[in-house]
């Protein structure tokens, strides 16, 4: 079993919540980019979730849960002490870090608790790094001081101008590349329409884009190949060949499409969470 | 002893009606009564030279422990099978029998042999009702040596459990929630209860076995850590072979289009078949499954008690060159799953949201034998036509996952992707075995369990050469 250490809302309005979960066979090793898959109980489906940050010492490992399906609304009342069934990781591929003098991290988002570790691993390596953090208005926005003290410029920018730039995220990436900061790579992850454009907007410049993609999965280590991306006309796997690809090559409206497989499923199990067991149910 | 039953037939195995069974996920066979147990077993004519053992991987001494299922004595039986058979509830209700021992006994010359599997799973399950009433075997005394296992399907299972009888102090990692790979994501309940699997796991623990679940080694903890920082003298890889294949052929990214490893394991290890799960499946209508291995058999079967009106066995061969058990074959047509042979997808269709709405065929026919002997599949020129489903699963076999062998520097692999072993199941590394699909590519449950045996045994001479 692996127990919540602790718990905390992201943002006032509690759209994001950071957990810290005891789990040291994960925390030895893993790596920016990478993720787990947790399962809440024996009833529970598998959900894949990117490693927000780690503490290998502690044994502990950091996630980031929009509660928007049936198991993060789920996860959502659970406190700490309580204990998740499985947790298990890390999965796929690290980021590369390492080749780049200058990039332009972007989050979209709940997509922020993604990319900031990312940002966090380049910039801890000596790497310039530029981020843009957009959110729909100032209520959500998480994780300010964290990116502020782990990039070089930050940039947030809010759908609705209630924080930071009225503007949407890939719109303050062109003009930052337009005033001619250069980057050799730009790092893009979010809601898959977002990274789908925040990729076009990079591809007349010809700079390297990579986006962190999340599919549908359930072992996470290349079995199940539910997770499959047609990234330049070839099949990967996304869990075990990425979740880092070329964000110029990915088949986004493939890849949107297949997301969308068990929406009907969601939204009717949602009707059916029980709040009185806390989310867990024994048995 | 009883009196020689000299009837041509096997006892014939109690069965759920194929048309109540093929809504439900109980086991099909219901299992033999002791007095079927003890007629079939008199059927068994003792042969002085044994052939039937010579056709079991693990070596099951057959012909004594049918002597004592004649006699009623049960409890004896079941020490003579385990004494080499770590797992015989499973074998007993998976074994391809037809072609090891039952396909041996001189009884099938002139008739139907001797109904082995069925006696061994009658007397693994009367051993499961009776445990109580006989002491559990005693716990070997440990030789203070440490191995891991990794991957807790048949073939690990098997290796651990040898090497825990032998004193040895073995950890088994797994990957899933839960162990017995293949034996809970793959196989379905209807053809072997989990709580069966659950059972051996338990009996191995008992042995001293410890099992770690969510252990991704290869990322996690590496193959050299486990020999270097964890201090294990020797590692036993029984990974599987866990990577599906798809048909590569246009629209196979369509929704509805799945492995038969991920339609089989939301299934099976996720339980979507239950309401009090949470795992998410789809129930389609008319579901076309690509390929006729006994995994094929199993997602149709899946597929029909889903509730799926019409499901097809999609095979570019005929029946003669169907790779699954017959047993199967004939258990998915009995549940009225229909057999489109000599018939090879060449393109999914979707509707304009994505979603399949029929996969187009080209029908095939057969050409000279390949250097298998199997007589090639050639497609008709302009016989394309359209079969009308909602989704199509490919079970059209695995290779074994990359994952080890991407990560442990030396560890040689074929072109197959299958680990490179010796006889003994010695790898290019020393100190590291590996046995089963890892080793052969897709294979049996039985195979895998005679892999890991041998591999138990070859670790023990290695580790007792090492410390001499």
């Amino acid at each position: 079993m692996f127990p919540i250490v602790s718990k905390r809302p992201l943002n006032e309005a509690g759209t994001v919540i950071e957990y810290v979960i005891k789990a040291p066979l994960v925390a030895r090793k893993c790596l920016p980019g990478q993720f787990i898959v947790l399962r809440l109980d024996e009833y529970g489906e598998r959900v894949p979730l990117t490693i927000a940050d780690y503490d290998r010492e502690a044994g502990t490992v950091t996630i980031m849960v929009q509660p928007v399906g049936q198991t993060t609304k789920m996860l959502e009342l659970m406190e700490p002490g309580d204990e998740l069934a499985d947790f298990v990781g890390p999965m796929g591929k690290p980021t590369e870090i390492g080749h780049q003098k200058r990039v332009c991290v972007v989050g979209g988002g709940v997509g922020c608790a993604i990319s900031y570790p990312v940002a966090k691993g380049m910039w801890e390596a000596g790497i310039e790094v530029d981020m843009v953090a957009g959110f729909r208005s100032k209520d959500i926005v998480i994780l300010e001081k964290e990116m502020r003290e782990h990039t070089t410029n930050l940039y947030i920018c809010t759908d609705d101008g209630s924080y930071g730039e009225k503007c949407f995220g890939n719109a303050k990436l062109e003009q930052l590349i337009k005033y001619g900061r250069e980057y050799d790579e730009v790092f893009i992850v979010g809601p898959l329409k977002m990274m789908k454009f925040t990729a076009l907007t990079t591809k007349p410049y010809g700079i390297k884009t990579i986006c962190s993609l999340c599919p549908i999965m359930i072992d996470a280590s290349g079995m199940c190949g539910g997770c499959r991306v047609t990234v330049g006309g070839e099949t990967k796997f996304a869990c075990v060949d990425g979740p880092d690809f070329d964000g110029h090559q990915v088949d986004w409206d493939e890849l949107i499409a297949r997301n969308s497989f068990y929406a009907g499923e969601e939204e009717h199990a949602k009707e059916h969470i029980c709040k009185i067991t806390g989310g867990v149910r024994h048995g | 002893m009883a009196e020689r039953n000299m009837s041509m037939t096997k006892n014939p195995m109690p069965e759920q009606d194929p048309l109540v069974r093929n809504h439900n996920f109980e086991e099909v066979a219901k299992g033999y009564t002791a007095e079927m147990a003890m007629n079939e077993a008199a059927r068994c004519l003792q042969c002085r030279k044994p052939r039937c053992m010579s056709g079991c991987p693990v070596n099951v001494r057959i012909p004594e422990f049918v002597a004592k299922v004649a006699a009623g004595e049960f409890e004896e039986a079941y020490k003579i099978i385990t004494s080499t058979n770590a797992l015989p509830a499973v074998c007993g209700r998976v074994c391809p029998q037809e072609n090891q021992c039952e396909g041996q006994c001189v009884r099938g010359v002139k008739g139907e042999s001797v109904g082995i599997g069925r006696m061994e799973r009658f007397v693994a399950d009367w051993h499961a009702a009776h445990a109580d009433e006989f002491p559990k075997p005693e716990k070997p005394a440990g030789n203070g040596h440490r191995v891991a296992v990794v991957g807790s399907g048949p073939a690990g299972l098997t290796c651990a459990g040898d090497l825990a009888r032998m004193g040895y102090d073995v950890t088994v990692y797994e990957l899933f929630h839960k162990a017995g790979g293949v034996l809970v994501y793959g196989i379905p309940e209807f053809r072997l209860p989990k709580a069966i699997v659950a059972r051996e796991v338990a009996g191995l623990e008992e042995l001293g076995v410890k099992v770690v679940t969510n252990a991704v080694v290869g990322r996690a903890i590496s193959v050299d850590e486990l020999l270097t920082e964890e201090g294990y003298e020797a590692v036993f890889l029984g990974s599987g072979a866990g990577l599906p294949r798809f048909l590569v052929i246009p629209g196979e990214s369509l929704l509805g289009v799945y492995s038969a490893n991920e339609y089989l394991t939301r299934i099976n290890l996720m339980k979507a078949y239950r309401e009090d799960y949470d795992t998410p499946i789809k129930h389609h209508k008319k579901v076309a499954v690509v390929g006729a291995g006994n995994v094929a058999m199993d997602a149709a079967r899946c597929a029909k008690r889903m509730g799926a009106e019409k499901v097809y066995i999609v095979y570019r061969r005929g029946m003669e060159e169907v790779p699954a058990r017959k047993e199967e074959v004939h258990h998915a047509m009995e549940e009225e799953v229909e057999f489109k042979l000599l018939t090879n997808p060449v393109k999914v269709i979707g509707d304009e949201n994505g979603y399949v709405t029929g996969i187009e065929c080209i029908s095939m026919e057969l050409g000279e034998p390949d250097e298998k002997g199997r007589r090639r599949p050639i497609p008709v020129e302009g016989s394309n036509f359209v079969l009308e489903v909602d989704a199509m699963i490919d079970a059209l076999g695995t290779s074994p996952n990359p994952l080890l062998r991407m990560t442990t520097e030396g560890l040689e692999a074929d072109k197959h992707g299958c680990l490179i072993a010796d006889e003994k199941g010695q790898t290019s590394r020393e100190g590291v075995f590996a046995g089963g699909d890892a080793v052969t590519g897709a294979a049996t449950v039985i195979l895998a369990m005679g892999a890991g045996k041998t591999a138990a045994a070859a670790i023990d001479e290695y580790i007792k050469a090492k410390n001499a």
